[in-house]
Formats: structure tokens, C-alpha cells, sequence
């Protein structure tokens, strides 16, 4: 279970996110965006992930629920991650495991990010009655513990595929991005450019569609990523508690395995490492393009170059707030050529 | 207030008669290295005593980075790269303030020098009442004062800019725009400073609100008699208020003259510009003409004068050096200085 | 005032909301398993309890909906939430009874010292940027990505590993009876100290990362740049007016934030055995123990929303600008 480790975890609205308002800078900002190291490696690692998801079968070695001889072996060169109780490869179940939980997790994230543009852009944007009890809705969901409610709904509804929890965690997570939305979206439909797009009667939908929602785009992808890290680790706690009936195997059916047979007192470790290992990995990925986003939209966080260096007579001078360092630079040429 | 630290570097002239605060050659860069960008560039300035000294030029010019600089409270990535400020204590030893160490700084900070900033709508502590925030700078500097003093001293500044005392307790947001600025300013009067750096302190606020804010300033001068920096982007309020102004473009001074006479006789065809581009409100009808073009990239300056792409006077020079700041040769009796080839200096430096 | 009051008909609403979902989920349930768990329990429970259980899931099929929702609703304000299944014949405020205390003890005290400790870190790491702090970042984002009860897991073998210094199932020795005494609360810390270090480490890294980014939003502020110039106390600025101020968005949230650590620690209560509500709804839901099931959702609800409310008047207190009249 994650907490909320993203830097948008907050319902305050994130500063101007667009400092002239109005079209987005789409080219030069994205460029600027995917620049950025944290991002490109967080984007490797989620690409790595998705070729395995993708290939999942055709790349294990071994059948995951094939049984063998080979019983509870640790790491070696014919099991890389070793064998289970039953001489299962570990290794072939968390590869061919990796499509079940990126499905659900990306899944869960487009049902809730969809749920909460529409329910948070609309009650952002309207006044009135239907706002409210809107918004009075999402703060409901906000508020009840969602593991609890989705472990319970999950056990009440007849079939648990892979579609069904994508649904359900869907259904029960959309609401913290649609109370960042509507506070968004209000503070954008005072500004100017709104007020201006109205005047010249704009219909609605076009202002919704072109105005507002282009300047939302930084939230709705931060929103997306949050809600995908939340499902996936809710899917994997609920193939680990054994409440999710999803024959196909899964992060968490692993771990429930390693946890039902005992595999920490018999001092198995390779049998629950490496999925909480892939679900770490995968978790840290997702949230380096969440500070990416954070960073690319609040340009306070960008990291600067360097706090300290050193001075022409050697000494080191540290950048600190309130104090500016006084540092007796060497003459330099014709002041005019910088 | 006097300064227990020495002198720690000697300056390298002597100081002008009547000097509170000696700006010599301040450069102020950001970044470091190659990437560092020159925002202020050799500014030399003197604020005497009990002077007003308007500091005028566009945004980007550098006159707000000036006056952070001054005090050294430029946000990273922000650096000082050469020059000195000489703070004259009416009793007391000169000293460089950019040598200060941080606790010496401390100690100099509000005291002797206070900034009066600009916006006050982000200026005050939205969670501290207005008490607290009059009253931790007092206890900062003077801590064995009594509590009940300093609410008394409290109440006074509230009084002194003509805000209700019972408005003590109250926080920032309960306090409208021109009430906020007015506490800034009482706030920046609480340890009587002799410098009183003010940045824009009324562009946020209307017109009316502008004119009873410097009424108040003024009337505060004349109690107390500190000196004041007044930075504005709004040459007219300069004009009238100020004793002396500089303008400043592309991070230099580019002319520095006794407000009366600037007004009457600018010198700087950028002053000139600027001086017209706003109509008064008395006399003849003047044509009205802006400055064409738009300030320059700090990164890419123009090669010799940086205004000469902008300016109606061109000619030879202009484009292959720099002016020199200094007194012109063809009005040497007139106290004042200019960048400009039109004017060469002719007399001695200051 | 408003706010106060806005807030609190907010939670009342929310409870009443929560209420009416428990109200309806076993309602949802296909093929009506409590009537069959009923039929093969005749004999063994009285008619009250049938009744109770009655009202608690609908079982009546001749009542319309709403008469059933009114009788529900009556029966939850005498505090009647019905059997427990798994544990007969205790009903199930009892077995809620004995097992909340635990959790209450756990969450609350993990959640003050993750939030303390991740709000000083990030005061630090946000303040001093770009010092060597900043590589703190990237590893409490790793382990705040870890689920909880993964890590459980590992602190578990690494104590297996290590030789048991620390006991690592149950709340308490098998032995010892629960009372107030020195040695059973000595050893039920020592109990919690697994999963409490646990949930600590996981949860740290959110507070740290969010009070870190505004940290560093709002000392880029005018008012932190005054509070520079009038010469305060380095503390006086970092504390009195940066992490004042940054502090508000982390309160907010903190509703938020709770109801992951809910789940979390109802994951962890699992791995570790640990005798708080979490591992009983985990076992009832094995055990299609419907009644506590319910009763679990409903407690657990209300108590976040208790302490959603607290957080509320937390920040009631300390941002001035809420209390703005009209």
C-alpha cells in the first residue's frame, strides 16, 4: 500500500500553471518535459515493464503453474528467482504475472481519471446546486477508507476478473483527482481568457473542451498516475489476501502463495522478493513521472544546477536563502559581450 | 544601533560628505560561471543623509535586484560579484555591509536599513496577526524589552501611519490593500532606521490610496528624517517626490540629477523618454512619445551604449562603447551625472 | 464559524452516506447466502438474534426497501450490529470491542510519528536544498512505494533470519491474560513494535515528500524574503513563517493520506497476526462472516471520519483565513 507520494497530494491547485493563460506551449514545454532525467528514467523503467507485460508468455522460460521436481530452490541458473512448493518458476510467474497487474492498474487509472474529469470538471465549472452535491459526492468517496470498501465490494460481486477490479477500483478512486480538477478548474474559469471566450459566445463545450481542459492536462496526467500506482498496489493486497478470485497469475497471487505455504519460516525469501521488488520498481517509476509532472508545473521544484561552487580565490561559497553570497568575481572582458 | 564589528575592509576612497549609503562599482549576477547573467552592472550611487533618492527605469532594468542586492537578500541563484556598500553610521565606523558576517547582518538588517516591499498582499505572514509580525522584529533586536512595551510600541507604528490601534490583533487578510501596505510601513519604521529602501510600495494600489500612502511618507520623513530609496517604475511620482533621481537602464545608471532639474533638463535621451511618455496634468500641451523598441535581454546585450538601438539620438559611438558615467563637460556647475555621448564627462569624477 | 460548521454537516452527511452503502452492499450479495448461513444455525441462536440479523440484511423479502432501511437505521442507534458467524455466539460489538483498541493504538500512534518525523525531515530537505539531504528523496520515494505489508514481510524474515529478537506474530504472548498491568503492556509493546516500524517506514516517505515541495514553494515567497530582512532568527524564519505556512496543505491532506494508512495497516495487521480489526475483517471476509464484515466497514468508517473531523479543526486552528466572517 502506497501513500500518496506524489507532490499533488494536496487540494490546493498547484500555481499558474500557464503564466500568459490561454493556449498551452505544447511543443517547447513537452520537449522540456521529457528532458527531464527523472522522467526519462521513470519512462524506461515503465516501458521495460510494458514489454514484458505485452510478451508475458512468450518470453518465461517455463510454464508458471507447471509443477516440477525442483521444490523450493533457491536463485540459480535454471530458476532465476527459484521454485516454489511445488517446483513452480518464480521467475515465469512474475513475468507472465506483469500483464495482469499493469492491465488493471492502467485500466482502474482511465475509468477513474474519466470519472473525475467529468465529475470534477463539471462541478468546477457549473454553479449551482448540481456543483455542489457533486462536489459533496467526490468528498464522500474521499473520505471512506477505500481498501476496506473495495475488499468487501470485491467479495460481494460475483465474478472477480480482471475487468471487474479494474472497475471497482475505479469506481472507488476517481474522487481525489476530481476535488484537484474542480479547484482547478474553478480558479481557471475567473481568468481572463475564459471570461473572454465567453464574451465572444463560445458554446460551452468548446470553452470545456479547448479552453480548460488543455490548461488541465498536467493534473489529469498526474492524476492518472496516482490513481494507477494506488490500483495496482489494491490489486496486488487484494490477490494477496486471497480476496480476488483471478485465476490468471498476478504480483499478489504470488505473495499469497509464499505467504499460505510458510515461505518465511522456512526461509524462502526468493519466493516473496522479487514481486514486492517489481511492485517497489514499477511504484518508483511511476512516481519519478509524477515529480517530472510536479516539477514541470511548478517550476520552484526544478532542481538548479548547483548550490555550491567555488570562488575565483578558491573559497567555497554556498547559495543559501537570505544570505546572497557576495563573491568577488575577476574582471571580465567587455561587459557587453554576455 | 552602533556596530560593535570594525571595519572590515577599508574603502578604497574616501567617503562623499554627507553620505548615509555609498554604492560603489555593485555588480549582481545570476548563476555562476559561464551562465551567469549580469543584472546589474558597476553601479556606483550615494544616499545621503536625510535624502530622497528616486531609482526609476522599466522592468528588468534592475533597479529591484539593486536594492536586494543592497541588502543581500537575493533568492539563489543570485550573487554578488563585485563592488562595495558603505553604510556610514551617524555615530560610528564605516563598514562595508556586503563583508558582514550573517549575525553582524542580522543585527544590521531592519535596524538600520529596512524595506519597505513591494505587493504587500504576500508581504505580511497570512498566519501571524499583525501584532506578532510588528512585534518579533522588535524582540529580534532588543530582547530584554518587555512584552507590554512592545505591544505599546506596537500600537504607536499602527498610530504613526494612521491605522486604528485596535487593529492590532487583527491578520492580513481581514485588512484591506492600503491598510496592509500602511503596516508594512510602520513595520519598516519600528527600530527607526536611518535607510529606508521602498520597492514599488504603491503600484499595487489606486490612485487615491497612492496619494495618502507617500502623504503619510512624507510626513514620516520630516519626524524622523531617515533617508529614503524610493524604486518606481513611475517617473511622475519621482518627480515630485524625490529629492534627487537616478534611472537606470539595462542594469546601469544612466543618469543621476536633482529632480527639479532632470525634470526640467534631461539630459539621457532615455530620461527624456521616459519623462514624456506621460502627460501632466498642468502647463502646455506636450506631444506625447514613447520609447519604441523594449528592453533588452540581459544575456544578449547590445554591443557599446545598450539603449543605442532604441534611441532617436544615435551617432558613431554609441554603438562601439560604453558611456561612462560621470559629470558632463557642457554643464559643469550642475551637480548631477550621465551616460551618454551626447554629454561626455568633462570634469572630475564626483 | 462556517467553516466549523460546514465541515461538521459535511461529516454527517458522509456518515449517514456510509451507513446507507453498508446498508446496501449485503443487499447486493447474489444467491442470498445469510439466509442459508441462518437456516443451518436454527437452534443454535435465539429469535432476537434472527431478528437482528433480520433487519441487518434484509432477509424479510415481504418488507418494501424503505421499511427495511427505517428498521436498520433503529436498530444501529441501540448499537445492535448483530452475530458474528465466525465467532458464535459473541455478537458483534464484542468481538469489535476487543479488537479496536488495538488498531486504534497502532494507527494512531504510527500516524503522529510518521507525520512528525516525515514533516520535520521535509522541513530540512526542503529548506537546505541542494544540499547532500536531497538525496534522501530518491530513497524514501522507493520505500514509499513498497506496500505496506510487503515490507512486513521482509521485516519478518530478517527477524526469523536474525534469531526472534523481536516477536513477530500476535498482540501479546500466548500465555498472558489481557489486563493493566506493567508486564502485559510491556510485552504487548514489544508485540507492536514489528508492525509499528513497519507502517513507520512506508508511510514517512509522503509526508516527507509533500512537506518538502512546500517547503520550497513557500519559501520562495515575499513574506519568508521579509521575515529575512528584518534580521529574525534563522528558526524564527524557518519555523514561524516558512513551515507554518507549508504546513497547511499536509493537515488538509491528512484525510486523505488516512484512509491509505487504514488500508495499509489492516494488510499489516494481517502479516504480523496482529489482533486489531484489520485482521479480523480479513479473516471474516474468508470466513463469509457477513454480519462482522459489515459491523468492521461501518466502525472503521466513522472512525476515520472522527478523525478527518479532528484534522478539520486542526486546521481550523491554524490557518486564520478559514475563520473569515462570510
Amino acid at each position: 500500500m502506497t501513500a500518496a507520494a506524489t507532490g499533488l497530494t494536496t487540494a490546493t491547485p498547484p500555481p499558474d500553471l500557464t503564466g500568459t493563460g490561454g493556449a498551452p506551449r505544447r511543443g517547447r514545454g513537452l520537449r522540456r518535459f521529457l528532458v527531464n532525467g527523472k522522467v526519462t528514467t521513470g519512462l524506461v523503467i515503465l516501458l521495460i515493464f510494458a514489454v514484458v507485460a505485452v510478451l508475458g508468455d512468450t518470453i518465461a522460460p517455463y510454464d508458471p503453474s507447471k509443477r516440477s521436481s525442483d521444490i523450493l530452490q533457491g536463485p540459480g541458473w535454471k530458476h532465476w528467482f527459484g521454485t516454489t512448493h511445488i517446483g513452480q518458476d518464480i521467475f515465469s510467474q512474475v513475468i507472465v504475472g506483469t500483464r495482469s497487474v499493469m492491465f488493471v492498474g492502467l485500466a482502474a487509472g482511465a475509468v477513474a481519471t474519466v470519472v473525475g474529469v467529468v465529475i470534477g470538471v463539471t462541478s468546477g465549472y457549473l454553479s449551482g446546486a448540481a456543483a455542489e452535491s457533486l462536489s459533496a459526492i467526490s468528498n464522500v468517496f474521499i473520505v471512506i477508507p477505500a481498501l476496506p470498501l473495495i475488499i468487501i465490494i470485491t467479495n460481494v460481486v460475483p465474478n472477480s476478473g480482471d475487468w471487474t477490479i479494474a472497475l471497482v477500483i475505479g469506481c472507488t478512486s476517481w474522487a481525489w483527482g476530481a476535488r484537484l480538477l474542480r479547484a482547478q478548474t474553478l480558479s481557471l474559469r475567473r481568468r481572463d481568457f475564459v471570461e473572454a471566450a465567453r464574451a465572444t459566445g463560445e458554446s460551452t463545450w468548446r470553452l470545456i473542451g479547448f479552453e480548460i481542459l488543455p490548461n488541465l492536462t498536467a493534473i489529469i496526467a498526474s492524476s492518472f498516475i496516482g490513481t494507477v500506482m494506488f490500483a495496482v498496489a489494491t490489486e496486488i493486497a487484494l490477490a494477496f489476501v486471497g480476496v480476488s478470485g483471478i485465476s490468471e497469475w498476478n504480483w499478489g497471487e504470488i505473495l499469497f502463495w509464499a505467504q499460505g505455504q510458510q515461505a518465511l519460516p522456512q526461509g524462502a525469501w526468493w519466493w516473496f522478493v522479487p514481486a514486492g521488488l517489481c511492485i517497489a520498481l514499477f511504484g518508483t517509476a511511476l512516481s519519478l513521472v509524477n515529480f517530472g509532472i510536479d516539477e514541470f508545473v511548478n517550476p520552484r521544484l526544478r532542481s538548479n544546477a548547483r548550490r555550491s561552487f567555488r570562488a575565483a580565490d578558491g573559497r567555497r561559497v554556498r547559495m543559501r536563502v537570505g544570505f546572497t553570497p557576495v563573491v568577488q568575481a575577476p574582471p571580465r572582458g567587455e561587459d557587453n559581450e554576455r | 544601533m552602533s556596530m560593535s564589528k570594525p571595519l572590515t575592509m577599508k574603502p578604497s576612497r574616501s567617503i562623499a560628505a554627507d553620505a548615509v549609503l555609498d554604492i560603489r562599482g555593485l555588480c549582481v549576477d545570476y548563476g555562476v560561471d559561464d551562465n551567469a547573467v549580469r543584472a546589474v552592472r558597476d553601479v556606483s550611487l550615494t544616499l545621503r543623509r536625510g535624502e530622497v533618492l528616486g531609482l526609476a527605469g522599466e522592468s528588468g532594468s534592475g533597479k529591484s535586484t539593486l536594492a536586494y542586492g543592497l541588502a543581500r537578500l537575493l533568492p539563489p541563484p543570485g550573487v554578488i560579484s563585485a563592488g562595495e556598500v558603505i553604510y556610514s553610521p551617524p555615530d560610528g565606523e564605516p563598514v562595508d555591509v556586503l563583508t558582514l558576517a550573517p549575525l553582524a547582518l542580522r543585527a544590521f538588517r531592519w535596524a538600520e536599513t529596512s524595506i519597505v516591499f513591494q505587493g504587500a498582499m504576500n508581504s505580511l505572514n497570512p498566519v501571524h496577526k499583525v501584532s506578532t509580525q510588528l512585534i518579533d522584529v522588535i524582540a529580534a533586536h532588543s530582547p530584554g524589552m518587555s512584552r507590554r512595551a512592545m505591544l505599546d510600541r506596537a500600537r504607536e507604528l499602527l498610530t504613526m501611519v494612521g491605522i486604528a490601534p485596535d487593529r492590532l490583533h487583527a491578520y492580513p487578510h481581514q485588512l484591506s490593500g492600503g491598510m496592509r501596505q500602511r503596516v508594512m510601513i510602520g513595520m519598516a519604521l519600528a527600530l527607526e532606521p536611518k535607510i529606508v529602501i521602498m520597492d514599488e510600495p504603491t503600484t499595487a494600489l489606486d490612485v487615491v490610496m497612492q496619494r495618502q500612502i507617500l502623504r503619510q511618507i512624507v510626513e514620516l520623513r520630516e519626524r524622523f528624517g531617515f533617508s529614503v530609496l524610493f524604486i518606481t517604475h513611475d517617473l511622475s511620482l519621482l518627480v515630485e517626490f524625490s529629492d534627487r533621481i537616478a534611472i537606470m537602464y539595462g542594469g546601469r545608471i544612466v543618469e543621476e540629477a536633482p529632480a527639479a532639474l532632470l525634470y526640467r533638463d534631461a539630459l539621457h535621451p532615455y530620461s527624456h523618454g521616459l519623462l514624456h511618455s506621460f502627460p501632466a496634468l498642468r502647463g502646455p500641451r506636450r506631444e506625447l512619445a514613447g520609447i519604441p523598441g523594449s528592453p533588452p535581454d540581459l544575456q544578449a546585450m547590445p554591443s557599446g551604449c545598450s539603449f543605442h538601438p532604441r534611441c532617436p539620438r544615435r551617432f558613431d559611438p554609441c554603438a562601439v562603447d560604453i558611456p561612462v558615467l560621470g559629470s558632463p563637460a557642457d554643464r559643469v556647475r550642475e551637480a548631477r551625472t550621465v551616460a551618454c555621448w551626447l554629454h561626455p564627462a568633462g570634469g572630475a569624477i564626483d | 464559524m462556517r467553516f466549523f460548521l460546514r465541515r461538521f454537516a459535511f461529516y454527517v452527511f458522509t456518515a449517514w452516506a456510509a451507513i446507507t452503502i453498508n446498508f446496501f452492499i449485503p443487499r447486493l450479495i447474489p444467491g442470498d447466502p445469510v439466509s442459508a448461513l441462518v437456516a443451518g444455525m436454527r437452534g443454535q441462536i435465539t429469535s432476537d438474534q434472527i431478528q437482528s440479523l433480520t433487519v441487518l440484511f434484509g432477509l424479510d423479502k415481504h418488507e418494501s426497501v424503505w421499511m427495511q432501511y427505517v428498521d436498520y437505521l433503529e436498530q444501529l442507534s441501540h448499537g445492535d450490529l448483530g452475530i458474528s458467524f465466525g465467532n458464535f455466539p459473541l455478537p458483534v460489538t464484542s468481538v469489535l470491542a476487543s479488537a479496536l483498541p488495538w488498531t486504534l493504538l497502532l494507527i494512531g500512534v504510527t500516524t503522529i510519528i510518521s507525520f512528525a518525523i516525515g514533516t520535520l525531515l521535509g522541513i530540512v530537505v526542503g529548506w537546505r536544498r541542494g544540499s547532500w539531504l536531497d538525496g534522501l528523496l530518491p530513497v524514501t520515494t522507493f520505500l514509499s512505494s513498497i506496500p505496506y505489508f510487503w515490507l512486513g514481510l521482509i521485516a519478518v524474515s530478517v527477524v526469523t533470519y536474525a534469531g526472534y529478537f523481536l516477536p513477530i506474530s500476535g498482540g501479546y504472548d500466548p500465555g498472558l491474560v489481557p489486563s493493566w498491568n506493567l508486564e502485559f503492556i510491556g510485552n504487548a509493546i514489544e508485540h507492536g513494535l514489528l508492525p509499528a516500524i513497519t507502517i513507520v517506514v512506508a508511510s514517512v516517505g509522503g509526508w516527507l515528500l509533500s512537506m518538502r515541495n512546500m517547503m520550497v514553494t513557500v519559501t520562495a515567497e515575499d513574506y519568508v524574503t521579509v521575515a529575512h530582512a528584518k534580521g529574525l532568527s534563522e528558526r524564527r524564519v524557518v519555523m514561524g513563517y516558512a513551515a507554518r505556512n507549508a504546513l497547511l496543505p499536509s493537515v488538509s491532506g491528512f484525510g486523505m493520506a488516512l484512509g491509505l494508512v487504514v488500508g495499509g495497516t489492516f494488510l499489516v495487521e494481517y502479516v504480523f497476526s496482529y489482533p486489531g480489526i484489520g485482521l479480523q475483517m480479513l479473516q471474516a471476509i474468508a470466513r463469509h462472516d457477513y454480519p462482522l464484515i459489515q459491523g468492521i466497514f461501518l466502525v472503521v468508517t466513522l472512525a476515520v471520519l472522527a478523525a478527518n473531523f479532528l484534522a478539520d479543526i486542526a486546521y481550523l486552528a491554524l490557518d486564520p483565513r478559514t475563520r473569515k466572517e462570510g
